[in-house]
């Protein structure tokens, strides 16, 4: 039984503001998020009858349905990081199609810029100390993602030669992008000089392979097929989902240098009944430059250890023959902590025709990547239009 | 003593007989006899064949610097940057997560498979954490 082209996405929005947004907490945002993708599905909230979230408390979706007012046949709280939105389309399709439930909202909201003065209010718990990483990651000083991230990009630089010139090439395509998106928040002139001349974060990370930290919410509207023709826009369909994960910790991979993106994308594309060629416009998780480059070997849209070479010569820029990142990426449009509900909401926006400057011309299929944790949890969508 | 101000690991009962050995200044990793291997985290059973049959076995200490990165910004309280994150290739087969140690922090010193070896920082009288150095 496959899920082809059983479900479809008829609304995607994000907050009014996104950025630095220091008078709203996350489920504010939620809220606010899934007022504007309702809206632009134009379907009222009494339809809903599955939520999908987190990043609100313990019971997520519990406590963002009760502050939204809405009583589901159905609910996920999935937790797997920045890839948790694409592997809430995979679920609501599967839940929409075995009749479980048909109106599915899927909602984000994070203050990871103005979050950091008010912790508490929301969003990730504190640290259980009776788990591994208290006991032999964090004595070490490994703790956010760039401290983790970092040690995984340079064992591929080692292993592949990929150059920290290579990954400066997918920050200054996406801020290309970035500067045709005016809702981006890094819209200045960067070039391969300025990131190489950049401080280091954590080496072999400058400044600018880091994605941004803000405030932002994002949500989407899933129906069935029967209903998808039902609404104001045309339907985003859901061709093909993949999702899979295969370690938490870096010390649960066997190879350092992949990540599950290898089975999510293959999933998905097997799904979808289409090649590598036909996909016209790719949204990939860039937590880092490193993590967009890596995910586009581990789909298999180049070979293994060749991701350096297939960004080269702006490739991924506006006007290059391979688009990605088209609102301008984690890297400078947004990146409020768990990202990939931006990717979902930009692909289906290029799917619509709806993105003026930065509109990939004729953009029939998308793919879309999210990547949680570290490294450790991937979903894969490819979107159609008609 | 001068007061230890890094996060600590607080023992479970599965991982202290490792962190025991490391008070002894001893690598000792849990072992697999059906699979013939070790394996790292330590917990009660093999993550590969899920057998209960495990014990502890003292390690060499040596391996390669599977991966690195330079801290620049403290991710946790108690370290000055610029500090040297590491993943190590034990000899015996696991990886651990540590610091490089005894050597300059520097994109021109560090390179992946160098060798190295254990070192031990005592932090407290609990808890001595196992580090690594270029080896001698």
């Amino acid at each position: 039984m496959s899920l082809k082209q059983r479900v479809a996405i008829v609304g995607a929005d994000e907050t009014d503001e996104i950025g630095i947004v220091p008078n709203k907490t996350p489920i504010m945002l939620h809220a606010e998020a899934a007022r504007n993708a309702l809206r632009d599905a134009g379907i009222d909230k009494s339809e809903v009858d599955a939520v999908f979230t987190c990043g609100v408390g313990f019971m997520a979706s519990t406590q963002l349905a009760e502050y939204l007012g809405i009583i589901p046949k159905y609910t996920d709280s999935t937790a797997t990081g920045g890839s948790s939105f694409e592997i809430y389309v995979e679920h609501a399709a599967a839940a929409i199609h075995a009749g479980l439930c048909s109106v599915a909202l899927i909602t984000h909201g994070e203050t990871g810029h103005s979050g950091r003065m008010r912790r508490g209010g929301g969003g990730r718990g504190a640290f259980d100390a009776s788990l591994p990483a208290a006991q032999f990651e964090m004595p070490y000083g490994v703790g956010g993602a760039p401290s983790a991230y970092c040690m995984a990009a340079m064992r591929h630089m080692h292993q592949y030669g990929t150059t920290s010139e290579q990954l400066a090439e997918i920050a200054v395509a996406t801020r290309k992008w970035a500067q045709l998106n005016p809702r981006a928040m890094m819209r200045e002139d960067l070039t391969i000089e300025d990131v190489l001349a950049s401080r280091w974060i954590a080496y072999p990370f400058h400044i600018y392979d880091c994605c941004l930290v803000t405030d932002a919410g994002g949500a989407v509207v899933v129906v069935g097929a029967d209903r998808a023709r039902d609404f104001r826009k045309k339907p985003v369909w859901v061709l093909g989902t993949g999702e899979a994960s295969d370690h938490q910790s870096l010390l649960g991979m066997a190879d350092i240098t992949t990540t599950p993106a290898r089975y999510s994308g293959k999933a998905a594309f097997e799904m979808a009944g289409v090649s590598h060629d036909d996909i016209d416009v790719c949204e990939i998780y860039d937590s880092f430059t490193y993590t967009a480059l890596v995910t586009l070997e581990e789909l298999g849209f180049c070979a293994k250890g060749e991701g350096g070479a297939f960004v080269s010569n702006q490739r991924t820029a506006p006007g290059g023959d391979f688009p990605m990142n088209t609102n301008g990426g984690g890297l400078s449009y947004t990146h409020p902590g768990m990202y990939g509900m931006f990717i979902l909401i930009e692909a289906v926006r290029q799917l619509r025709g709806e993105c003026g400057a930065r509109q990939v011309p004729g953009a029939k299929l998308a793919l879309v990547n999210g990547t949680g944790g570290t490294l450790s949890a991937t979903g894969t969508l490819i979107l159609g239009a008609d | 003593m001068p007061e230890y101000t890094k996060p600590l690991p607080i023992p479970s009962p599965e991982t202290q007989p490792f962190w025991d050995a490391c008070k002894r200044h001893e690598l000792s990793l849990p072992y697999c006899a059906a699979c013939d291997a070790f394996f790292f985290y330590p917990r009660q059973f093999c993550p590969t064949c899920f057998s209960w049959d495990i014990e502890w076995r003292r390690c060499s200490g040596k391996g390669t610097l599977y991966t690195f990165a330079i801290q620049y910004r403290p991710q946790m309280p108690g370290f000055t940057p610029p500090y040297v994150t590491a993943i190590v290739q034990l000899d015996e087969g696991p990886r651990l997560l540590t610091n490089l140690v005894g050597i300059d922090p520097s994109p021109e010193t560090l390179r992946c498979d160098m060798p190295v070896e254990v070192t031990w920082e005592d932090a407290t009288d609990e808890i001595t954490l196992p580090l690594f150095r270029p080896a001698s």
